[in-house]
């Protein structure tokens, strides 16, 4: 079973937003996921962003893959439309999605065999046409529905649950999407809902591609001793070296930051978010320092977490194409359609 | 056919090839001559047969001149223009016999002299070419467009016409109508001084070109999605298909771009490959725009698992297959109709799909807007299967006709005004007994939201692993397909009751219908069913019943149509016997009549 239907129970004690609306309505049907799975968390944290921003249940659309990550896109807001495509070929239906309303938010949920292996290429070019979508990867370093394959993230030497261990050089998203040129870079943990919802919540703010690498333990298959993506390993080797923190278009900054140990980037909804620079000589706004910082860590066997890199100047897959600000599946049809005169015309050119 | 001789006139009746070197210009000066043709008033035939490279490779484009409109290749050549040394021969061995041969002289040719039954006009275009315009490019260029200007004089084309032929193109390069203008006249002066001119198959003016067009197919479908309202493009650049997709582009850029802000009503994606250009479509469709995606025989192949989902999750998508040489990378310049199996049946599992064939540009600008309309009242992907014959050919077409009263169907799509008024919105009911379900577009209501999957699921929408859940959804996805056979395009037939029929499909009916004319002309009468749609309609059933033997004719080796006869209709298919043409030249009517004949000669077995 892939989803069971959760009754909604009313709640008048729970805090609602500015919609009237609370946690629960941006919850989904019943998770069928392993018990403790890192993934439950993630859509929590995603449940929690949501509800934070008070945003349209319709206004969100869901988009995801073939996988246990991918699943997970029927857990969260029921009242958004989802599309559960094939392997490894979400970003297309995303892209396709975007092209036909620009005025939705869209939410893709990827793990990291549908993104590194079978869906490589689709996220690249997804993330080469700065795609305006949060495209969050759940990322466990291995095959959960087959029982326990590597993935391409798997890390050398990490081992399996047999005990066999990885030689293959791993494909690092964070990496990989900072090569490729994307727009907002930033990896979390699912056990670290304080990093990760901030972190969710800047990406929808921001106006192109986020990509979201989430460390999301296996608890099946990949949670034992040796190996990488464990629980246990990814909280003792982890380092953030900026503190994201989103603030809405009209809230107040009620913290107090010491001056020259922020800064604060405009997003393109009236939103900000202020990075917490936990290491002075840190700049996000560097692609190419952020990529070799990140490179450095791992040397150490350090996941770098947090907003990695943000640019809020790339033009957006919308914005490149020069299309309407009306939707393009809402233009009228007389101003699609040159008519019956103008086809004359046209055909003019072919006598 | 009928034997003839070139020697006899033939007045608006014969066909002209030029074999060039591609990448040098010659499509331009063969594209004058068969405009000046047609705007003379007489009916013409272009095909173009072209190599898979950019430049240095052998070319030819054939012009067959026919009174009667005829649609199809003739089959024969009365002159040829051999400007290609590497394929002289070749070309020389080509020409029927009492036939031309227009070469240049300004070097020696030994080849020629083997032929005794055809008559060589030498012209030293390059010398000429050398002696009268500066630079190589130049050069290579107006020696072209000389030959073209020999060419009019041997048959009698008015040169006034070409003139206004070159005002128009370099309507912004005056400079370049007069340089153009003197190759011409330099060519058609050489061969009025040195030959006797006009030839026995010269051009009169006529009247019968009037409200037509020279169009090409892919343009013509890419025209019909700009007036279906489509905004979505997505592709992946394959021949013969790529020029629909430049084609949109090129319309949209003038026709959906607001002048004064430059913001654009559409948008065209280059995919990073075939699976993800059908991804686009179906994303963008399921989101309510109308989206469409040109390809070929490999861009199928690629995009078969996503059209499943399409099929199965019921998401409309438009698909323009401009078939070409298979099987793999087959012959990527040469046409064939080989895609017919591959559409129906695309995708694992059990799946069946849409299919229009149009017959000509003409009727693929009316199928793409129809295949928007089906596709999103069907639910389901439709295909529309041209061929590179039917897509990046000039054809000699009616004018297209247009109704401004005409407005998307946009199907069974819950307005935001419907779903306010239901209760709960369950997306794979079938409550009209059609076998089609209603749906919703994201943004509109919390109360709209359904789940899209591929895996199994309910008439609720559900995910689902039960037996009984899975297959009545299943049941009615079989349903939809009876629907469609009434909603597809019904078969054109001319039957007068003859026992024997020709059942054939798209570029086909060209050669078929002069084939057929030239048969009952011999006193042979036939029927014939040209399929538009599939699945195929009762009309389909009626025919192959009524007949006693049907001739199958495709564009293919291994009689794909012929074979979905079979399957999915009750004919025995002993009744139905093939004629099949898959050489990758555009089929001809002496091969359909020569076939059929032999077929039917005394002592065959019918």
């Amino acid at each position: 079973m892939s989803s069971m239907n959760k009754p909604k129970v009313a709640n008048p004690g729970l805090p609602r937003n500015e919609l009237g609306l609370n946690r629960r309505d941006y919850e989904g049907s019943m998770s069928t996921l392993c018990a403790g799975c890192g993934h439950d968390s993630v859509t929590a944290a995603i449940v929690q962003a949501c509800f934070e921003l008070a945003m349209p249940p319709q206004s969100v659309v869901k988009l995801s893959g073939i996988g246990c990550s991918s699943k997970t896109t029927a857990y969260f807001v029921s009242g958004a439309h989802g599309f559960n495509a094939v392997h490894g070929r979400m970003p297309s239906i995303a892209t396709g999605a975007s092209a036909a309303n620009r005025h939705l938010r869209y939410i893709g949920v990827s793990g990291d065999g549908d993104s590194l292996s079978i869906g490589v290429g689709q996220l690249a070019h997804a993330i080469r046409r700065n795609l305006d979508m949060v495209y969050i990867l759940e990322n466990n370093g291995v095959y959960g529905l087959t029982k326990g394959q590597f993935s391409a993230s798997a890390d050398v030497g990490s081992k399996s649950r047999k005990g066999e261990a990885n030689e293959q050089q791993p494909i690092d998203p964070v990496l990989f999407a900072l090569t490729l040129g994307a727009s907002f870079v930033a990896r979390s943990f699912s056990g670290d809902k304080e990093q990760l919802v901030p972190l969710i919540q800047a990406g929808l703010a921001h106006k192109g591609f986020a990509i979201i690498d989430v460390l999301s333990p296996c608890v099946t298959f990949n949670d034992h001793e040796g190996s990488t993506k464990s629980y246990e390993y990814v909280r003792g080797h982890s380092e953030a070296p900026v503190a994201a923190d989103y603030i809405a278009p009209k809230q107040e900054i009620r913290v107090q930051y010491a001056p020259g140990e922020t800064v604060s980037v405009a997003m393109h909804d009236g939103s900000s978010v202020v990075l917490r620079k936990l290491d002075p000589a840190y700049d996000p706004s560097d692609r190419t320092r952020a990529a070799a910082y990140v490179q450095e860590r791992a040397l150490r066997n350090e996941y770098v977490t947090g907003l990695i890199h943000v640019d809020t100047r790339r033009r957006d897959f919308h914005e490149q194409h020069g299309t309407s600000e009306s939707a393009l599946n809402a233009v009228p049809f007389d101003r699609l359609c040159p008519g019956a005169a103008k086809l004359h015309g046209i055909l003019s050119a072919f006598r | 056919m009928p034997e003839r001789s070139s020697a006899a006139p033939r007045v608006n009746d014969f066909t002209l090839k030029f074999a060039n070197v591609n990448g040098s210009g010659s499509a331009s000066a063969n594209a004058l001559v068969m405009k000046a043709i047609f705007r003379t008033g007489v009916p013409v035939v272009g095909k173009n047969f072209f190599p898979s490279n950019i430049q240095g490779l052998p070319t030819w484009y054939e012009i067959r001149v026919t009174r009667d409109g005829w649609r199809a290749r003739s089959g024969r050549i009365d002159l040829m223009v051999a400007m290609n040394a590497e394929t002289y021969a070749r070309d020389v061995r080509e020409v029927d016999p009492g036939g031309w041969l227009l070469y240049d002289s300004t070097w020696p040719r030994a080849a020629l002299h083997q032929r005794e039954d055809i008559r060589a006009f030498g012209v030293p275009f390059a010398q000429l070419c050398n002696e009268h315009f500066e630079g190589a490019r130049a050069r290579t260029l107006m020696k072209n467009i000389m030959y073209a200007g020999t060419v009019a004089a041997l048959i009698d084309i008015d040169l006034e016409v070409i003139r206004g032929q070159l005002a128009e193109t370099f309507a912004k390069k005056p400079k370049l109508v007069e340089s153009n203008m003197k190759a011409i006249e330099i060519g058609y002066r050489y061969a009025k001084e040195h030959f006797e001119c006009p030839l026995p198959i010269r051009i009169e003016r006529m009247d019968r070109t009037r409200g037509h067009v020279m169009i090409d197919g892919n343009t013509a479908a890419a025209l019909g999605c700009l007036y279906a309202g489509a905004t979505v493009g997505a592709w992946y650049p394959i021949t013969p298909s790529t020029s629909l997709m430049d084609a949109f582009h090129s319309f949209c850029s003038r026709y959906r771009t607001d002048p004064e802000t430059g913001r654009r009503d559409y948008l065209v994606v280059q995919a990073e490959d075939e699976l993800a250009a059908i991804g686009i479509v179906i994303g963008a469709m399921w989101n309510g725009a109308r989206a469409f995606t040109p390809t070929s025989g490999p861009g199928i192949s690629l995009m078969e698992e996503f059209i499943g989902l399409a099929y199965y999750a019921e998401v409309p998508a438009v698909i323009f297959d401009v078939q070409r040489v298979g099987p793999s990378t087959g012959m990527p310049t040469r046409t064939q109709q080989c895609d017919l199996l591959a559409c129906a049946y695309a995708s694992h599992g059990d799946t069946r799909h849409v299919m229009l064939f149009p017959d000509s540009p003409e009727e693929s600008f009316r199928m793409a807007v129809q295949a928007f309309d089906l596709a999103e009242r069907l639910q389901t992907p439709v295909f529309v299967m041209l061929d590179l014959d039917i897509g990046m050919n000039d054809w000699m077409c009616p004018d297209f006709q247009w109704d401004d009263a005409w407005r998307p169907d946009r199907g069974k799509m819950l307005t935001p005004e419907q779903v306010a008024g239901i209760e709960k919105f369950q997306r794979y009911m079938d409550p009209d007994g059609d076998g089609i379900p209603y749906r919703t577009l994201p943004g509109v209501s919390p109360k709209a939201a359904y789940f899209t999957r591929g895996s199994g699921h309910s008439k609720f929408g559900a995910y689902t692993e039960d037996s009984a859940e899975y297959q009545e959804v299943l049941d009615r996805l079989t349903r939809k397909f009876r629907t469609a056979a009434k909603l597809v395009p019904p078969a054109v037939v001319d039957g007068r009751g003859a026992p024997t029929g020709i059942v054939s499909l798209g570029s086909c009916d060209a050669p078929v219908r002069e084939a057929l004319a030239a048969l009952r002309k011999s006193g042979v009468a036939i029927d014939y069913l040209r399929v538009r749609g599939f699945p195929f309609g009762a009309e389909v059933e009626e025919f192959l019943a009524a007949h006693q033997t049907n001739f199958v004719v495709e564009q293919n080796r291994d009689a794909q149509l012929r074979a979905l006869l079979t399957l999915e209709t009750a004919v025995d298919k002993r009744k139905l016997r093939s004629i099949l043409h898959y050489d990758g030249l555009a089929m001809t009517a002496g091969f359909v009549a020569d076939a059929v004949g032999k077929a039917l000669a005394p002592g065959v077995a019918a």
